[in-house]
């Protein structure tokens, strides 16, 4: 193959791997029944799912005033969880379409299941604005429709519309390009399988023959796809950010939100991956198709993201001290030093801090040390939300109004039953499709496999040349 | 309503082998039906001198579908349909306009591209199209030559033609 492999790439593939055995290595796991660990953590997950639909029908049957919302603090957890989750939701395009672009082989081994994460998360994200309406069954109201009061349309000049309009956009694009992407790789389970198996993974993967021309038109589809999702997954936070900085409130009307909303959404979108990842990889025994090169590359996103959300939050303190507005420094002085305080130590310590371990190879590396880290961000990414949110509409302009808020269990319930929800999604993904790409990775084989690029890269290079000369010989 | 096909396909274990392959059919100037892949085989387009597709040409005027319909019914309810001031902003506040413009061009490009793609390719949910060997989609590269209608003379012609390019395996189906 005439691909030009720098000798300082380390292998993404690693053991040798023949074609077959990509197929066999990644299939099997949806071809098996599932071990304890599968069973226990669907289990689990299930259980929160059952909270998650509990404290929704609570919630619809007895209104939201069941949460702890009140005149001035209209947006609580809801919308803290809402954007905690579209901004996971970031990773799975972000790795798919940008580094794509970029062509960086490492996205093989991890972006199909970023991909699904990313759904899960938006299916998620989009839960909250639905409920906190209230009235969940007049939710179509949001789309403009013809509709017999007029027709009464919606405000296309409101960021909530244009929010309507970026989620439900990156959910569809987002669900076509995964789906496309798994479409060969179900024809490879199709092959695979008898019986009943065989029918479904045949209803699934569309007819897929694997012809020239089709894989001519699969790759300008991804590509094209992988060129709209680049912009749009940086259009989504940023409108994210528009319902916060178009409006009128201190600590919110700032220019610097849509970057720093898209650097805090690749930033928490990667924190998820890695604890999916890490998981994933021993469960799956993926470990040589999801290498340390590959956490360490994630690692490294992190890292600089991170980096990036730690000068906004502190070019924020600057612009509130130096706008010489008393409101605006009252917000951030009420951030810092207010009765949430220690929300907001919370997010620098997790978000600013302690990602600065990664300047450490060793530490970059290791799987203790990243899978305790991604929680941290996690949690710290939660923290920001929460921090912009609740810490400013606890404290707004009339002292007379102010408040301390607390959630009440249905808001924690419904919380954590997303969690419940976004586990089961992705633990029944890991049942029926493959984790990995399979077609992808077997075309990066021969430029990123150990056996091409590693230490024993001559010996296989002797093998190449003796199959060329054996071809040219007949 | 399909038709029954005659093929003589030969299975390759590798695919710099099945690029040697494809170029030497071409060199023979024998007919290749098509070419199946477990996954894309760069270079092999050019190898086929297959035409560059035009999804992209169709994506493009799919998303400038979605440009116009976004912006152009956007603009027509705030100036005709029902006109409103909202924060003493002009009817047409075409900066207003720009994000949902932008998300509708997205989504009615990435839509129609991928139905196209679909469409094109004969595929759809619950289609089954005849394949001719399961392990195409695992670790197989097969050239394919329409063996209909092919005297003794041709499918001998093609089958030294698959031992001298190094095909593992070489069988007549049809689909």
């Amino acid at each position: 193959m005439s691909v030009v492999v720098s000798p300082i790439r380390e292998p993404l593939i690693e053991g040798g791997k023949t074609y077959h055995q990509i197929t066999e290595d990644i299939c099997s796991p949806t071809e098996k029944a599932p071990n304890f660990a599968w069973v226990l953590a669907f289990t689990l997950s299930s259980i929160f799912l059952g909270l998650f639909l509990f404290t929704v029908a609570w919630t619809i049957w007895f209104g939201i005033g069941t949460w702890n919302l009140n005149r001035t603090i209209g947006w609580g957890w809801d919308i803290t969880n809402f954007v905690w989750w579209i901004g996971i939701g970031h990773a799975g395009t972000l790795i798919s379409a940008i580094l794509l672009l970029f062509r960086q082989r490492w996205r093989t081994g991890v972006n199909r299941a970023a991909e699904a994460m990313t759904i899960f998360a938006v299916m998620c994200a989009g839960q909250f604005p639905l409920i906190h309406m209230g009235r969940l069954w007049l939710a179509f109201f949001i789309f403009p429709y013809p509709n017999t009061r007029g027709p009464l349309w919606v405000n296309f000049n409101s960021p909530l519309l244009w929010d309507v309009f970026a989620i439900s956009t990156y959910f569809t694009v987002s669900v076509l390009f995964w789906y496309t992407g798994l479409v060969p790789d179900l024809a490879t389970l199709r092959d695979r399988s008898k019986g009943i198996r065989r029918k479904l993974y045949n209803i699934f993967s569309f007819g897929w023959t694997g012809a020239a021309k089709h894989w001519q038109r699969f790759e300008s589809l991804s590509l094209v796809l992988a060129g709209l999702s680049t912009p749009l997954v940086l259009s989504v936070h940023t409108i994210v950010s528009f319902d916060f900085a178009t409006s009128v409130i201190p600590g919110w009307h700032t220019t610097i939100f849509p970057p720093y909303f898209v650097a805090g959404a690749i930033f928490s979108g990667f924190a998820m991956v890695q604890t999916l990842m890490l998981i994933t990889r021993k469960v799956l025994k993926l470990e040589e198709y999801i290498t340390l090169q590959h956490i360490d590359s994630m690692n490294k996103v992190i890292l600089v993201t991170g980096t990036i959300v730690g000068v906004a939050y502190l070019t924020e303190l600057f612009i509130a001290w130096y706008s010489g507005y008393l409101y605006e420094q009252y917000a951030f002085y009420n951030r810092v030093l207010g009765p949430y305080w220690w929300s907001y130590v919370g997010m620098m310590a997790c978000n600013v801090l302690s990602p600065q371990v990664f300047w450490s190879r060793k530490i970059r590396r290791s799987i203790t040390w990243t899978f305790a880290m991604s929680i941290f961000v996690n949690i710290g990414m939660w923290f920001e939300r929460f921090v912009i949110i609740a810490t400013t509409l606890a404290r707004d302009y009339l002292p007379s109004s102010w408040s301390y808020y607390v959630p009440t269990w249905v808001e924690i319930g419904i919380f954590l039953g997303t969690l419940g929800l976004f586990f089961t999604l992705f633990l029944i993904f890991t049942r029926v499709a493959p984790v990995v790409a399979v077609a992808e990775v077997k075309s990066i084989l021969k430029a990123a496999g150990d056996q091409y690029t590693g230490p024993n890269a001559a010996k296989h290079h002797h093998h190449h040349t003796a199959v060329a000369a054996q071809t040219g010989a007949h | 309503m399909k038709q029954e096909k005659e093929v003589l396909y030969g299975l390759y274990d590798d695919e710099e082998i099945l690029l040697g392959a494809v170029k030497a059919a071409k060199a023979e100037h024998l007919e290749i039906m098509d070419v199946f892949t477990p996954f894309p085989v760069h270079g092999l387009d050019e190898a086929l001198e297959l035409e560059e597709s035009r999804l992209h040409i169709a994506g493009f005027i799919y998303g400038a579908i979605g440009t116009l319909t976004a912006f152009l019914f956007m603009t027509w309810v705030f100036t005709r349909d029902w006109p409103i001031i909202f924060g003493g902003k002009p009817y047409w506040s075409v900066p207003a306009f720009i994000p949902i413009t932008f998300e509708l061009t997205v989504l009615f490009s990435a839509i129609g591209m991928t139905v196209s793609f679909f469409t094109v390719c004969g595929m759809a949910p619950g289609r089954t199209n005849p394949t001719l060997d399961d392990r195409i989609t695992d670790d197989k590269f097969c050239i394919a030559f329409d063996a209909a209608g092919a005297g003794e003379d041709m499918l001998n012609r093609l089958r030294s033609f698959f031992s001298q390019t190094g095909a593992s395996e070489v069988h007549l189906k049809t689909i």
